[in-house]
């Protein structure tokens, strides 16, 4: 790419986008924001197609000394590329699903959304500690305003709880940051990715950056800032958290905790595997029995993401791969399904699942890019979450076969829970009138579900275009894990192979041999 | 000769007190001169301003910058603190005409009475001698008290006057009851002889004589326990002089405190680091616990103060030149947003041009006056620390010199305390842009506040990291100043 910095340019035109949708009004801002979220996926496909797979670590680096103490440095992997396209990829979608339904303060509601990609770009091309943490934490303010000002009946009480439950989260994270750059020496984050803390610095370190993590990713019982979240933040509000702010807690553990404390992170796995098996089956439990549509999509997210938890932790290249699997496909999935939800939603105003009911009928297109979805995020084979899922729990198996028993469980409660879901909501009778008298999807809405749903097939068919640029990174990780790894409970024996195949006898195989011999 | 360079090296002050006393004549002699005297005072400030800038550019240092024998210091580190203090001065002159214009025109006595508190807080900053220190620190408190209750015909200004009279006078008391100690136990009034003096075992005259100047200074950066004052005094007077006592005698006293900590008492830090580490979490966590309940909003920006001299005094704790360059950054980074803040709730006027400042008057400001409304938030997340606005590099640089001293423990606690704060600063935000308006505020602003406010705010925001090379600089510089002598 010759050293152009596609990626300032990609934080740049959002930026100066969102600074652009203060000043106009409302029809304006929207044009302004869906151009500058277009050109940012298009610059976004540029980052990916010229991504060099198996060539530097490290590509399309820049650095610029501007601060004292850090500098502006950028540069993504593998890894984060794909995060970095499904955000692109996302936020125009956003933009799309908020056009009809945000009608006051337009102009200050699209500058929040178009900061919001700013600082996601950022967290995931940082490369520099201290640029890595302003990006992570300065996404609490859009965040905090989209939640409050176009939120639902009790955003006050979600947005409060949003704002302070993450920082609490974070801030002790600053603090180990600070004591690592002191014993390091360095703030750059490849550097620290390869030097070794002491071990028994390195528990310490571990745990304050679960803290951050686990609050953001949600782990179990530190999640439940999110279902509040979820539901009463706008539908594209709920799509942006769902879809890439969670990941920013897996990118966490798979971008520090893992590769810059090895050892801890060996030594606290049944930590994580024990909340992640916790969370599978009781999140799952609880969103069977959710009224709320958002609600119960929202306990679903918990679920998936303990099993991007589980496969992390399994400490081997199919559970790492399978982790990012599950977190590029659920960022589309449930972000895909919270527009599902925000299609009815602005036709009835309510997310009560019982005033839905047989919408197959009258909206028989929707039914089937719900059904999709549906089936996408129970991880049905030829859909992305089974790509993501099977990997994982393949991985969690070669570590440990009881964690894998039961987070399994977890996809059968999640075909239950959807399945009751799709059933209560498109199938059965038309009870509600006003419900049946719902028009089917409008040509914007087919623009946001449709390459969702291509994106899903797609995954789930070919995941190799999603495996391949993050194949090498995912290697050096593993590599780097080796040392720590903790044994599996398989103990799974390569014997030494027989010299001839299982079923030869040796009298048929001399015939055999005399018969060869015998044509020719 | 000698006498030639030590004037030379308060050329400053000289110049202050000399247009103090002009002005004074002028304000005496001709009626109506306040806005003439508010224009001249500010420019003897910005002259003063001129004159201690090369210290600070060359990082003046060591005997050359003493003056009197000793008892005066014009190094790198009281120019850093004195820019502050004459450039929050001037900005508290800026607003007040328009401030005053309610009740008649702006009285002279103001900006005079602003020129010698100005003063009295150089001599501080400056002070290497504890009669140095005394005479500062009352010149800037007798000015103070005056400023206080300046506004004659309203009660809770006449209150505030008193009570920071009363409780001001007490601090006195207490600090020249340590200095009497201190000069008991060593036989001097030197920071260089007392440093000295205490470099071998402490005794317990010592002791008692180093906690009673501490608690007296503790009193007038407003630390926990030693705090009860400041909700009071910041909501009676008149919001000008809020503003100025937020800033200015801040920077002074947080000043002061350092160099007495790291000068005179510079040989048992052990003794006082376990006071400073005290005052520093009661100050983060009472001030963050006392806002909450706050709705006025000059009292709950007294708590913030009180909750950011905890954070400052982090830096000090540290004890170290990192932690000394720590405190000056957090400090020219609380001025600025102390500045903003309060010009900005000076702005809240009601249809009748009457100041407005309660929490619940500032509900749905954002559609009503979004500027306005963007500008507070912007103050208010940064007090709170998020980044990326200006006010978390602040928190950041203070933590990152705790850490390097080894203080992990009080770093983790001071930065876990701070999201008790956050609650009411994002509780302030959520007023502004999440309520109903309640159409308090719609007076028009003066181009000073906006000018002001506009320029705080720029630098509050993420352009402000830009700042963060020159500024470290200019602090490590001073910091180096400062403890030139160990």
């Amino acid at each position: 790419m010759g050293g152009f910095p596609i990626l300032s340019l990609m934080l740049a035109i959002p930026l100066l986008a969102g600074i652009a949708c203060l000043f106009v009004e409302a029809k304006a801002a929207r044009t302004i924001a869906l151009a500058a979220t277009l050109v940012d996926l298009a610059l976004g496909i540029v980052l990916w197609l010229n991504f060099d797979i198996g060539g530097a670590q490290w590509q399309y680096t820049e650095r610029y000394e501007l601060f004292a103490g850090f500098s502006y440095a950028l540069g993504i992997d593998g890894i984060a590329l794909l995060l970095i396209v499904l955000s692109t990829f996302l936020m125009p979608i956003c933009i799309l699903a908020s056009w009809e339904s945000i009608t006051r303060r337009v102009g200050e509601y699209m500058a929040a959304f178009l900061l919001m990609e700013v600082l996601m770009i950022g967290v995931f091309a940082a490369q520099d500690l201290f640029l890595f943490y302003i990006f992570f934490e300065a996404g609490l303010i859009p965040m905090y305003l989209i939640i409050g000002i176009w939120g639902g009946q009790d955003r006050i009480y979600a947005s409060y709880k949003f704002f302070l439950y993450t920082l609490l989260g974070s801030v002790l994270m600053l603090i180990a940051m600070l004591w690592m750059v002191n014993e390091a020496g360095t703030t750059d984050i490849p550097a620290l990715m390869q030097y070794d803390f002491p071990p028994a610095a390195q528990t310490w370190l571990w745990l304050a950056f679960f803290a951050s993590f686990a609050v953001k990713m949600p782990m179990w019982p530190v999640h439940t800032w999110l279902p509040d979240a979820h539901v009463q933040a706008p539908t594209a509000g709920s799509v942006i958290l769902a879809g890439v702010l969670l990941k920013m807690g897996g990118y966490g553990f798979i971008r520090f905790s893992l590769p810059m404390f090895p050892e801890a992170s060996a030594q606290f796995v049944w930590l994580v595997w024990g909340l992640s098996m916790a969370a599978v089956v009781i999140t799952s439990l609880i969103a069977l029995v959710q009224q709320d549509v958002k609600k119960l999509i929202a306990y679903s997210s918990v679920a998936h993401m303990a099993i991007v938890t589980v496969g992390l932790f399994a400490f081997n290249v199919q559970g790492l791969e399978g982790a990012m699997i599950v977190m590029l496909s659920h960022g589309l999935v449930s972000g895909a399904l919270f527009l599902c939800v925000g299609v009815i939603y602005d036709r009835l105003h309510t997310r009560e699942i019982d005033r839905y009911g047989g919408l197959a009928i009258n909206m028989p297109k929707y039914a089937v890019f719900f059904l999709l979805f549906t089936m996408a995020s129970i991880g049905l084979p030829g859909t992305s979450g089974f790509v993501g899922e099977f990997l994982s729990l393949a991985g969690i198996y070669q570590a440990n076969s009881w964690v894998t028993l039961v987070c399994t469980t977890g996809i059968i409660l999640g075909a239950g829970y959807m399945l009751y879901l799709y059933w209560r909501i498109a199938f059965g009778v038309q009870k509600n009138a006003d419900a049946a008298a719902m028009p089917d999807l409008n040509p914007r809405e087919w623009a946001m579900l449709a390459p969702i749903a291509a994106a899903v097939l797609w995954m789930g068919v070919y995941p190799e275009s999603f495996l391949a640029p993050m194949r090498q990174d995912i290697a050096a990780l593993d590599a780097r894990l080796a040392r720590a790894a903790p044994d599996g409970d398989a103990d799974l024996a390569a014997g030494t192979p027989r010299a001839e195949a299982a079923n030869a006898v040796a009298g048929a195989h001399d015939a055999a041999d005399g018969e060869a011999e015998g044509a020719h | 000769m000698q006498l030639q360079s030590s004037l030379a090296l308060i050329a400053p002050e000289i110049v202050l007190s000399l247009a103090g006393l002009a002005l004074l004549l002028i304000a005496a002699w001709s009626r109506n001169a306040g806005r003439l005297v508010t224009i001249l005072a500010a420019v003897a400030l910005g002259g003063a301003s001129v004159l201690v800038a090369p210290a600070l550019c060359s990082g003046a240092m060591g005997p050359d910058t003493l003056a009197f024998e000793g008892q005066f210091a014009a190094d790198a580190f009281a120019s850093f603190a004195k820019i502050l203090i004459f450039v929050s001065a001037i900005a508290c002159l800026m607003v007040a005409p328009r401030f005053f214009d309610r009740d008649g025109a702006i009285r002279a006595e103001y900006p005079v009475l602003m020129l010698f508190a100005a003063l009295g807080m150089a001599i501080m900053v400056s002070a290497t001698d504890f009669m140095t220190l005394y005479i500062g620190l009352e010149l800037n408190s007798l000015a103070a008290y005056v400023l206080a209750s300046f506004m004659r015909s309203d009660d809770r200004s006449a209150e505030a006057g008193l009570k920071y009279f009363v409780l001001g006078a007490l601090a006195s008391g207490i600090l020249l009851y340590g200095i009497s100690l201190v000069y008991g136990f060593t036989g001097t009034t030197s920071f260089e002889g007392a440093r000295a003096a205490m470099s071998g075992e402490l005794s317990m005259g010592m002791l008692f004589g180093l906690i009673f100047v501490l608690a007296g200074l503790a009193f007038k950066i407003a630390a926990v326990p030693f705090h009860m004052w400041t909700p009071d005094v910041y909501e009676g007077a008149p919001t000008p002089v809020t503003t100025f006592f937020a800033t200015a005698p801040k920077v002074a006293a947080v000043a002061l405190t350092a160099r007495v900590a790291l000068d005179a008492f510079g040989m048992q830090m052990d003794a006082w680091r376990q006071i400073v580490i005290f005052a520093a979490l009661a100050s983060i966590v009472v001030g963050a616990l006392g806002a909450i309940g706050q709705s006025n909003l000059k009292r709950l920006l007294a708590y913030s103060s009180i909750n950011n001299v905890g954070f400052i005094l982090i830096g000090l704790a540290a004890g170290t030149a990192a932690g000394v360059s720590a405190m000056l950054v957090y400090l020219a980074i609380y001025v600025a947003m102390s500045l903003g803040s309060f010009v900005a709730v000076l702005m809240l006027r009601n249809a009748q041009g009457e100041q407005v400042e309660g929490l619940a008057d500032i509900a749905g400001l954002s559609s009503t006056r979004p500027l306005l409304a963007l500008c507070l938030a912007v103050m208010m997340f940064s007090l709170a620390g998020i980044p990326p606005l200006f006010g978390f590099w602040g928190k950041f640089v203070v933590f990152w010199a705790a850490v390097e001293a080894d203080l992990v423990a009080l770093a983790a606690i001071g930065i876990a305390a701070s999201v008790i704060g956050a609650f009411y600063y994002i509780k302030v935000v959520k007023v502004m842009y999440f309520d109903e308006p309640a159409g308090v505020v719609t007076g028009r602003s003066d181009w000073a506040h906006w000018l002001i406010l506009g320029v705080t705010t720029a630098a509050m925001s993420p352009l402000g990291y830009l700042l963060t090379r020159v500024l470290g600089d200019l602090a490590d510089r001073a910091a180096e100043a400062l403890l030139f002598v160990a």
